[in-house]
């Protein structure tokens, strides 16, 4: 139960170059996050991802990680977003 | 449970979101001031200041927390409050502006941008209590910013109150002088109501009913940009198959609206009381009402067929959010404000929407004539008589109207008012130039109609 509570959808969307997802991931297990799941493609030339990710373990909160995730984005030249997962579950499954 | 959500539904979302507009467009916390009456003003003022500044202490952090945890923008935070009318009525004092100073320090203490409740509910006849607070009116909503008050009228039970609606002709008028430096906004702040809601959490009208508890948390979420999408995206689709698109998007809309009321009643330790769903409009392009009828394929808003489209919108808004929750808001559908909406301006301007049109749009609409601007030199019989018709659409009809309607001083027909932030900027408009005085100053109350009486 606690898991479900925990988990937050990560969109990164940007143009495609090397190190997208090395550098998203690896800010992620600095972070003790844990990636549950990973779908990726390009659309238009534009890379985008999206990752389910568990926040049971993490050493910091979904609030903090949003900053060390918009910062990492920053640095790579991508969009990168982190939201509960609920927002999601709840507007498409009754 | 596994992980069900499909990366398009995923993408949906961040798109409604991010490119859409969607949002909440207010988390209003009622609160009820009932225990803060006393004899003295002072006292009474000192009291409301404490309760409101106590209960809302969190409002705004919990709305910024659960704005950025689901990424959803929550644009406003605002409080609503018992009618003053009422809190008043035991004080000695006979002029309620030290009310409504507390209330505008209590709200800038919590850092809302509005609170409302400055209001009293005369549909029927008034007590001293609100008598005092029409007395009121004018000189509170000029020495504050923040302060919104409103005045029920009329019900589909009592009939009309004519000499409430004449006195609020006055009242708008006397406002609108008050604050002509900045372009007569004190009656942006102002409603006049017909079959006024109890938990409507949107401004200028909200106010904490006699049916609600101590404190709740009301949402209203607003989402023109997205349903305006999903009707250009179907350009061939039949009525059936419309409305049912529109639906399916207001279910979506309303459920998140849901999903943020509960989780800011829950932190905040408040009941939480209803979802409105409102196509609530901004002055932001592609946040527009009128965008999605001439999107149905009317060539301009206020054309022939727009009534029948903002119809087809109003109730499918209903029907989907219905759906959606269990405790929807009583003016769920589509707003149509003037002056906070980019192509209803436009269409004033163009020439295809005038006073008229928007008063029989407004049978179908959720809520009423709306941030309308007219010439100066209407008089306040002619303002009363705008409001007795928007009333009496209401009151047969058993539905909520409304009036806020702006006399800038000095102003001409195809002048330009321009309020700034949400409130936007409004075209003055033609009002019709024969007068109904003799009408208004008959005075006395319409009796309620015959559709009152299904018991």
């Amino acid at each position: 139960m606690d898991e479900e509570q925990n988990r937050a959808i990560i969109t990164v969307v940007g143009r495609d170059k090397v190190g997208i997802i090395a550098g998203v991931t690896s800010a992620l297990s600095e972070q003790n996050v844990n990636i549950l799941d990973i779908s990726q493609t390009i659309m238009q030339n534009f890379f985008t991802m999206i990752m389910v990710v568990d926040l049971a373990k993490a050493t910091v909160s979904l609030q903090e990680l949003q900053r060390i995730l918009a910062e990492k984005g920053e640095e790579i030249g991508v969009q990168i977003n982190a939201q509960h997962e609920d927002i999601f579950k709840f507007m498409h499954r009754i | 449970m596994p992980f069900s959500l499909t990366p398009g539904e995923i993408y949906e979302t961040i798109r409604m979101i991010q490119s859409e507009k969607l949002d909440i467009r207010t988390i209003t916390m009622g609160i009820s001031l009932r225990d803060c009456t006393s004899s003295s003003i002072v006292h009474t003022a000192e009291r409301i200041y404490d309760k409101i500044s106590k209960k809302a202490e969190r409002l705004v952090k919990v709305g910024e927390d659960i704005s950025r945890e689901y990424g959803i923008p929550i644009i406003n935070k605002r409080i609503s409050v018992t009618p003053i009318s009422l809190v008043g009525e035991g004080c000695d004092g006979n002029d309620y502006l030290p009310l409504a100073l507390a209330m505008e320090k209590a709200a800038e203490q919590v850092g809302v941008n509005f609170i409302g409740g400055f209001s009293a509910l005369v549909h029927k006849g008034l007590t001293k209590g609100d008598e005092n607070l029409l007395n009121s009116i004018a000189a509170s909503l000029s020495a504050t910013e923040r302060v919104c008050s409103s005045v029920n009228v009329a019900t589909t039970r009592t009939g009309i109150n004519m000499d409430a609606v004449y006195r609020m002709g006055r009242i708008i008028k006397e406002t609108a002088e008050l604050t002509k430096e900045l372009g007569a906004v004190g009656c942006a702040k102002l409603v006049v109501f017909c079959n006024a809601v109890e938990d409507n959490p949107f401004m200028a009208g909200a106010f904490h009913g006699l049916g609600e508890p101590e404190a709740a948390i009301n949402i209203g979420i607003s989402g023109p940009g997205v349903v305006l999408n999903a009707v250009r995206n179907n350009p061939q689709a039949d009525f059936g198959s419309l409305a049912e698109i529109i639906k399916r998007t207001a279910f979506k809309i309303t459920r998140m609206g849901e999903l943020a009321g509960r989780e800011a009643a829950r932190r905040l330790q408040v009941p939480f009381g209803i979802v409105d769903l409102s196509l609530a409009p901004t002055p932001a392009l592609g946040d527009s009402v009128a965008d999605i009828i001439e999107a149905m394929g009317i060539e301009k808003t206020g054309g022939h067929g727009s009534t029948a489209a903002l119809a087809l919108l109003n109730d499918a808004v209903k029907k989907g959010g219905a759906m959606a929750s269990s405790y929807v808001g009583g003016l769920s559908g589509a707003f149509i404000p003037v002056s906070e909406d980019a192509g209803m301006v436009r269409a004033v301007e163009d020439g295809s929407l005038g006073i008229d049109k928007l008063e029989a749009m407004t049978c179908v609409c959720s809520v009423g004539l709306d941030m309308i601007a007219v010439p100066g030199d209407t008089t306040a019989e002619t303002l009363a008589a705008i409001i007795a018709d928007e009333a009496a659409i209401g009151m047969v009809n058993r539905k909520t109207t409304a009036v806020r309607i702006i006399p800038v001083p000095g102003g001409r027909v195809g002048d330009k008012v321009v309020f700034g932030g949400l409130l936007g900027s409004a075209p003055i408009m033609p009002v019709s130039k024969f007068k109904a005085d003799a009408f208004i100053r008959r005075g006395g109350r319409i009796p309620a109609p015959i559709t009152a009486l299904n018991n």
